[in-house]
């Protein structure tokens, strides 16, 4: 079945720190390369989901006979169909496969329809009829957590209180000489990424289940979704179907559950593609944030202390929110000394759509909080914003807020150094091409109005699991002979969602065992776990595993080149397709010779130093394996008339340890700045009073094109990181944390405006809207649309009051 | 009803085809042709980029009954009887390609841009290819890739 998922093939030498070709690139740019949306199988019928049209409501019936009358239709299943446990969830099993008796949030899953075609399968879906009680939906966060508030879930709204205890507060504000506060918000950001949740379950002879699938962690999709089937995970057998992008949006569940029900309830295959509108209700988002910072320092702009409370709307189920307040918690000092802490951390849950994994994870919300006040403080201070960060920046040996002494390379000053002597880009004279204005081809300006300037930022973020959770990663590594040729293949099941981490595996496969040929085959559950595509982890985890395995191999066939030759294996080393003598250079043998019909084959289980969990009342523990930091400066050009905003340029600082593909590495934090620059000036889902989400499509949630993205030069710092495979360190997130406040930053330096709020709307800086309102409508949004799935227009749903 | 389009210079006929059906839709699911990629459905990302009658357009928002007759290309013809057309060559060694669900669009735009405008200016570039977007790149590195296809673009391309 595997057959389905190419394998990815290199065929010319490149080993670790060059810019080796991505294994897969070549179809993918001929359109060969097959996504969880491009599967086929014959027989296959296609699946569509059943949404809520309401945030809060008590489900009074569901009557499927008229989408079941549909020709062409096969199975409409309910709750009422779920095999297994009618609940999952990344950490807590509390959200419906399908919902059983009332519905928490808007677009969420009441039931399943197969048919032959999509059409008929999107008809038959408007004919389920579904009739729902709807009642007040808790929709502020902050309401949520009075007393009597009506509990989404459980017993109170309350998801997790992170508290984090550091020093001496009251000493401490007896000693700043300067305190500034502000309070901040991020909206709630999307992935967005471009291909949709997707797959393809085929039922398997044994009672089991294939299921190929667009996923971030295969294993732990595996480990929710086989209880639900009410299967052994072992007839449950996964394999990664190709990803269009993931940022944390394809951590929890979306089609997996329900392909397979239905799957296995035909008894044949099934595929289900969501539209982009369903994408938009079928994964979690960034959590939006309500945070107040404040900040004392010394009159000559020590950091005395910091006290922070976070709130983040963790939405209407769990998903991964108690880890990401912790690690908006962990960070909220950001990159700096900070000798006194009192951290507060808050998520909830409302009826709003949930929120849970995406690029940053928690850490991009406090960032935008401690680098705001840190431009206030600066301002408070009248010191210039970078060298009050200069002065203030992290080292190494620098105590966190929860008592870790930060013990690899902490290079905050030598980032925001090398971003500070970067030439400036020349401010343009003369007649301007309206391209590089703000409002661009709209013609909006000509150059009246306009002005400039120039924001920083910095950030940090652990890499890898935190919080005493054991971090693994299984590689499988075979060397044999095929065409007459030594063929390594590496296989694992790490989820190769854009990032190159499959480029990474053959370039290490490569280099440890001078193969040039190397496959690495599809992902998928047959081999251990790799763990998830996050946390910026997955480049260090899977060079760990598949180093460690490739280093089994090449020691048993230097054992038998050192047989066969008769010198020590020690002087042996794996070169060109063969074994050489390193003291001599003589060439010992060829690998084909080596090894004529057999294959040698080993698994490596990789797992990086052990953490603990941090304690639960000051927040205080050893809690993370290492430090990633990024910086940012952002320059800007605002017409303030019409508040529109073109970023001229955005620089990244960053260390990344060891570059082990760096054109890969440009590419990571040219796409997370990229992020962070949606985040701060147009990306934003809104979320209505009644809990309705506004904007679900590429029309109203504005990501950002080529036109709306600057320049972006890159100072890479490669600092080898002690503990990791080859010195690097993880690369993903750190530049999602920084982009937004230095642009933020610089938007606030051009206008003399406080702007709390991100995104940065044109209203914010005309002055037309208060700029910490909450419900920063963009102006030309569309009537509240149902998501699909749900009742067409003219057949309303009945509301008992 | 029955349509046949000629596709990257084959002719095809797909019947029972529905009135909203989309040229996307009959490229995917009806002629085996899944390059073209369905980001959106409403004319927002480009990544369903086909040329129709040698001109650049979103498959998403043609319906197919309107290709009939017509001359498609799609991802999959971009290089008739070679490997690749060097704009698919620059995305692969520019490292324009990370995802690459957007790949498909943004090299047939690309492509259009190159074959009209052979050496654009980077503001020509990013005004040509603001109809398509990318989640993971940011851009700059298919900003790479155009220039370098732009120098390398034989001086006798095939048309199409
Ligand atoms: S799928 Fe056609 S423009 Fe997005
Ligand atoms: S490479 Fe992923 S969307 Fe462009």
């Amino acid at each position: 079945m595997t057959s389905l998922m190419q394998a990815a093939e290199t065929t010319s030498w490149n080993g670790i720190g060059t810019s080796a070709r991505r294994p897969d690139g070549l179809l993918k740019v001929t359109g060969r390369f097959s996504y969880s949306s491009d599967l086929w199988v014959e027989g296959a019928v296609f699946a569509v989901t059943v949404r809520s049209p309401h945030a809060a409501a008590r489900i009074v019936s569901v009557d499927v006979s008229r989408a079941l009358a549909l020709p062409g239709v096969r199975a409409v299943l309910t709750h009422e169909d779920v095999p297994g446990a009618k609940t999952y969830g990344m950490k807590l099993a509390d959200q419906p496969v399908l919902a059983v008796d009332q519905v928490r949030y808007h677009g969420e899953p009441v039931a399943l329809v197969a048919a032959d075609d999509p059409q008929t399968a999107r008809r038959a879906a408007d004919l389920v009829h579904v009739e729902y009680a709807p009642y007040e939906p808790v929709t502020d966060p902050e309401a949520a957590l009075l007393p009597g508030a009506r509990p989404v879930l459980g017993s109170d709204n309350l998801v997790r209180h992170v508290k984090i205890r550091h020093g001496d507060l009251v000493a401490a504000r007896e000693l700043a000489e300067v305190v500034v506060s502000g309070d901040y918000e991020v909206g709630m950001q999307d992935q967005a990424f471009l291909g949709p949740e997707s797959g393809l379950a085929i039922p398997s002879e044994d009672g089991g289940v294939e299921l190929y699938v667009s996923s971030q962690w295969l294993h732990k999709d595996l480990e929710q979704l086989a209880p639900c089937l009410g299967l052994p995970p072992d007839k449950v057998r996964l394999t990664l179907a190709g990803v269009g992008g993931a940022f944390g949006g394809r951590e929890d569940l979306s089609v997996q559950a329900h392909a397979c029900m239905l799957a296995l309830r035909l008894g044949r295959p099934v595929r289900m593609v969501y539209s982009r509108e369903e994408s938009f209700f079928g994964h979690v988002h960034r959590h939006p944030a309500r945070m107040h910072f404040e900040h004392g320092a010394t009159r000559d702009g020590k950091l005395v202390y910091v006290r922070a409370r976070l709130l983040l709307d963790g939405g209407a189920y769990t998903s991964t929110s108690p880890v990401v307040i912790a690690n908006a918690c962990y960070f909220a000092a950001g990159a700096y000394e900070v000798p006194h802490a009192q951290i507060d951390g808050l998520a909830v849950y409302t009826n709003n759509p949930p929120c849970g994994a995406m690029r940053g994870f928690g850490a991009v919300q406090s960032a935008y909080g401690v680098e705001s006040n840190l431009d206030r403080l600066a301002r408070e201070l009248a010191m210039d914003p970078l060298e009050l960060r200069m002065r203030n920046a992290m080292r190494t040996g620098t105590v966190l807020p929860t008592g870790q002494e930060v013990d690899g390379p902490a290079p905050v000053r030598e980032l925001l150094a090398s971003l500070q002597e970067r030439p400036l880009p020349a401010e343009a004279t003369g007649e301007r091409d309206l391209r590089t204005l703000p409002g661009g081809v709209a013609n909006t300006t000509h150059g009246e109005g306009l002005r400039r300037g120039i924001g920083y930022a910095v950030g940090v973020k652990a890499i890898g699991y935190s919080g005493g959770v054991d971090d693994v990663s299984t590689a499988c590594v075979t060397l044999e002979v095929a065409g007459g040729r030594p063929v390594v293949s590496v296989h694992t099941a790490a989820a190769e969602c854009g990032q190159g981490v499959t480029t990474v595996q053959a370039q290490i496969a490569g280099t440890e065992l001078g193969v040039t040929r190397v496959v690495v085959v599809p992902a998928d559950t047959r081999v251990g776990d790799a763990g998830s595509a996050s946390a910026s982890r997955m480049t260090w985890m899977s060079s760990g595993a598949v180093q460690g395995a490739c280093r089994l191999v090449a020691r048993d066939v230097l054992a038998r080149a050192a047989r066969v030759s008769g010198r020590p294996a020690t002087v042996l080393a794996l070169v060109h397709d063969g074994v050489v003598d390193s003291l001599t250079g003589d060439r010992v043998c060829s690998i084909v010779d080596l090894l004529g019909d057999d294959r040698i084959e080993h698994v490596h289980e990789y797992h990086h130093r052990p953490t603990q969990g941090i304690d639960p009342e000051t927040g205080q523990g050893d809690a993370h394996i290492a430090f990633a930091f990024a910086a940012h400066r952002a320059v800007v050009e605002v017409d303030v008339e019409l508040g529109l905003v073109k970023v001229v340029e955005l620089a990244t600082a960053q260390d990344v340890g060891k570059a082990m593909n760096p054109l890969a590495v440009e590419g990571q934090i040219e796409g997370g700045s990229a992020q962070g620059l949606g985040l701060a000036l147009m990306e934003e889902l809104v979320v209505d009073d009644s809990g309705r989400l506004r904007n679900p499509s590429f029309t109203d949630y504005l990501i950002p094109t080529m036109l709306d993205v600057p320049p972006m030069p890159i100072s890479l710092f490669e600092l080898p990181h002690p503990d990791s495979p080859y010195g690097l360190n993880g690369v993903g997130e750190p530049p999602t944390l920084s982009s937004t406040p230095a642009i933020v930053n610089a938007v606030r330096a051009a206008t003399g405006l406080d702007l709390p709020r991100a995104p940065v709307r044109p209203e914010h800086l005309t002055g037309t809207m208060p700029a910490g309102n909450r419900a920063a409508t963009p102006a030309a949004l569309p009537a509240v649309t149902p998501p699909p799935g749900t009742a067409p227009g003219g057949q309303p749903t009945r509301a008992r009051h | 009803m029955r349509v046949t389009t000629t596709v990257n210079g084959e002719t095809r006929h797909a019947d029972d085809v529905s009135e909203s059906e989309s040229l996307l839709y009959l490229l995917r699911e009806r002629l085996g042709l899944p390059g073209s990629k369905n980001a959106c459905e409403q004319g927002e990302c480009g990544s369903c980029t086909v040329y129709l009658d040698g001109v650049p357009a979103c498959s998403c928002l043609v319906a197919a009954g309107q290709a009939e007759g017509s001359d498609v290309v799609t991802v999959e013809g971009l290089a008739p009887g070679r490997d690749l057309d060097p704009v698919q060559e620059a995305f692969v060694e520019c490292g324009a390609v990370q995802c690459g669900f957007c790949t498909p669009g943004f090299v047939v735009s690309a492509h259009d841009l190159l074959a009209r405008c052979p050496n654009p200016g980077d503001d020509e570039i990013r005004e040509a290819l603001a109809g398509n977007l990318c989640r993971c790149t940011g851009y700059e590195k298919i900003l790479d890739a155009v220039r370098c296809a732009a120098g390398r673009m034989p001086s006798e391309r095939s048309t199409v």
